[in-house]
């Protein structure tokens, strides 16, 4: 407040500059948030730094510039591979359920009655349950000695089904953790999608007697296209991240089969104190999400202009 | 375009019913296994009809958890006031920040104020532990490792992004003409901004305000890598909880609820708003 009041004494200690306060008053605003960015920023950077280097905790003395050492090791490391295959599939696979799942249950939401706005309301719930706590639910419901799931897949004759703690049904358990947290969020931005749609082409559809599928196929689908790349595309680079859920639930085991990128990151960092190539696997990760959000933001940023009127 | 065909009418009231079932199913489960002993939970098969007992959420209130190792001290109410104070902190502090920049990206197009906005947007999507990591070596030198002010500062990795985009576009619809005016009228630009333009952005601010709490509460990364059991909120307490040996599983339950029931509450309060909030702004609800 008071820098704008010194603003102001400027602007008229000096005739020879008109309205200086305009030009530099969004500048005064927007610093603080700046100074926040900047002090994000510099840990950023040295992450960066961090990943060319040899640099271990246990052992500071072997601490030196590799170049793209940490880089090149990775190339002929399985493990980074592994890595790298359970990322991919675990966010395709939560990605295209969701979408299937979420679109499915927007259609049956669409139209917008009392019944089906409080079922809209209570799917936000999950969304809105931490994810960390939801992996922790899920863990009790899957215990192999009273969770209430063992005992029902146990009726379906599927006995000693052990969820998360073999390596082959694990990623399942997670998948569906992750679907149980994330598809009431597809869901409600294909819902407001779905309902902002202009009558008149459904109408007109309905006159001529098109059938159902060409008017999905050919008005619905393509209109509700850029909800949809908006919807996935927030998903793809929140599920590529994913630790909260895997991290509860099993810390990316068992062995590395749920071994994704943040989990293993973490891992390098504390239990193996292996701070360059904890960085180097962080800096190959935000890699491909900068590449997703910069299409990402493109998109985004249609949408947004359109939602407030000035396309 | 509805099918009001019988066999259609079936199809959707068959597939919401599974739908409901299986979004709310964990939910209320949690809820009523925390309110069972330990020997009802274990019983096979499961009961819904219980003799229900307040024990879990009498030991967790007192922190005195006994568990067949004998009497555990786990102070879980230390965490549930750690989240509030964490969360309620970074938001303030959020709408500090975010709102006077909010309104300068709406009302003055400038450079700066651009690329300030997209560096904010793309720490929503970057990787948390590439900042994270070099940081808790940083807070370490700087002494601000496992303090509240340490966390609250990079929760604004969560809280400043969306409150900066979703009052940002509810600056935008304000009409500047008002403030203009008031302006001609003899105000100070201060006061258009406090009296005019801040008033009649509110509920957006309030939203924002509401789901950047929500955010923060489920934060589960941030905590675990920055503080140490003193500090922690729910989310890292729930889980050090679990890996505790011999704690009854009704307790845990129990733990969760307490843990949900905050943010559940308020997205229930806010849920008109969650749309908006959730696209940071892309899709208007």
């Amino acid at each position: 407040m008071s820098m704008v009041q010194l603003l102001q004494t400027n602007a008229q200690a000096a005739p020879a500059k008109p309205r200086p306060r305009v030009r530099l008053l969004p500048y005064l605003l927007s610093l603080p948030a700046l100074l926040v960015c900047v002090a994000i920023l510099v840990p950023f950077v040295t992450a960066a730094v961090y990943s060319l280097q040899r640099y271990r905790l246990n052992l500071p003395y072997l601490r030196g510039f590799i170049g793209a050492g940490n880089y090149i090791d990775f190339l002929s490391d399985p493990a980074f591979w592994n890595t790298f295959r359970i990322s991919i599939t675990y966010t395709a696979v939560t990605v295209v359920f969701e979408l299937l799942l979420g679109l499915g249950i927007a259609l049956l939401l669409r139209r917008p009655t009392r019944f089906h706005n409080a079922v809209s309301i209570m799917l936000l719930l999950p969304l809105m349950t931490a994810p960390a706590i939801a992996a922790l639910m899920w863990k009790l419901m899957t215990n192999p000695s009273f969770g209430i799931l063992s005992y029902l897949v146990g009726l379906f004759g599927v006995t000693d089904f052990k969820w998360a703690s073999d390596p082959s049904s694990a990623l399942f358990t997670v998948v569906l953790v992750d679907v149980w947290v994330y598809t009431p969020f597809i869901m409600i931005l294909l819902l407001a999608g779905l309902r902002s749609l202009p009558r008149q082409p459904f109408e007109a559809a309905a006159l001529d007697g098109v059938p159902a599928n060409f008017v999905f196929f050919r008005i619905t689908l393509p209109m509700l296209a850029p909800y949809i790349i908006t919807a996935s595309l927030f998903r793809l680079l929140d599920s590529i991240q994913q630790f909260d859920i895997i991290y509860a639930m099993t810390q990316g085991g068992p062995g590395d089969r749920l071994m994704v990128f943040q989990v293993q990151a973490y891992l390098e960092f504390f239990q193996y104190t292996n701070v360059g190539r904890s960085a180097a696997l962080l800096m190959i990760l935000w890699l491909i999400t900068n590449i997703l959000s910069n299409i990402f933001i493109k998109n985004w940023l249609r949408l947004r202009a359109r939602a407030h009127g000035h396309a | 375009m509805e099918h009001s065909s019988p066999a259609g009418r079936v199809f959707r009231g068959v597939a919401l019913t599974l739908i409901l079932i299986f979004f709310m199913f964990p939910i209320v489960w949690i809820f009523l296994m925390s309110f069972q002993t330990n020997e009802q939970i274990l019983r096979i098969p499961p009961r819904v009809l219980f003799e229900p007992t307040l024990a879990n959420y009498e030991a967790l209130i007192s922190g005195q958890l006994r568990t067949a190792a004998g009497n555990l001290q786990i102070s879980f109410m230390r965490n549930l006031f750690n989240s509030v104070v964490l969360s309620s902190a970074a938001v303030l502090l959020a709408l500090l920040l975010g709102v006077p920049a909010a309104y300068a990206f709406a009302r003055f197009k400038f450079r700066l104020g651009e690329s300030i906005a997209f560096t904010l947007l793309s720490f929503r999507f970057a990787p948390p532990l590439l900042v994270l990591l070099p940081l808790s070596l940083y807070y370490q030198e700087l002494g601000l490792n496992d303090t509240y002010f340490g966390i609250v500062w990079v929760y604004q990795l969560i809280a400043l992004p969306l409150i900066l985009w979703i009052v940002r576009g509810y600056f935008e619809d304000i009409s500047p003409d008002i403030e203009h005016a008031y302006r001609l009228a003899g105000h100070s630009w201060r006061e258009a901004f406090t009296r005019i333009a801040v008033p009649l952005a509110g509920p957006g601010i309030a939203a924002a305000g509401l789901l950047s709490f929500i955010f923060c509460w489920n934060n589960f990364v941030f905590a675990l890598i920055l503080a140490s059991a003193d500090k922690q909120p729910v989310t890292v307490g729930a889980l050090a909880f679990v890996t505790a040996s011999g704690i009854q599983y009704g307790q845990i339950a129990a733990a969760i609820v307490l843990s949900v029931t905050p943010t559940l509450l308020l997205a229930l309060y806010a849920q008109r708003y969650l749309v908006e909030g959730l696209s940071l702004g892309a899709v208007k609800g």
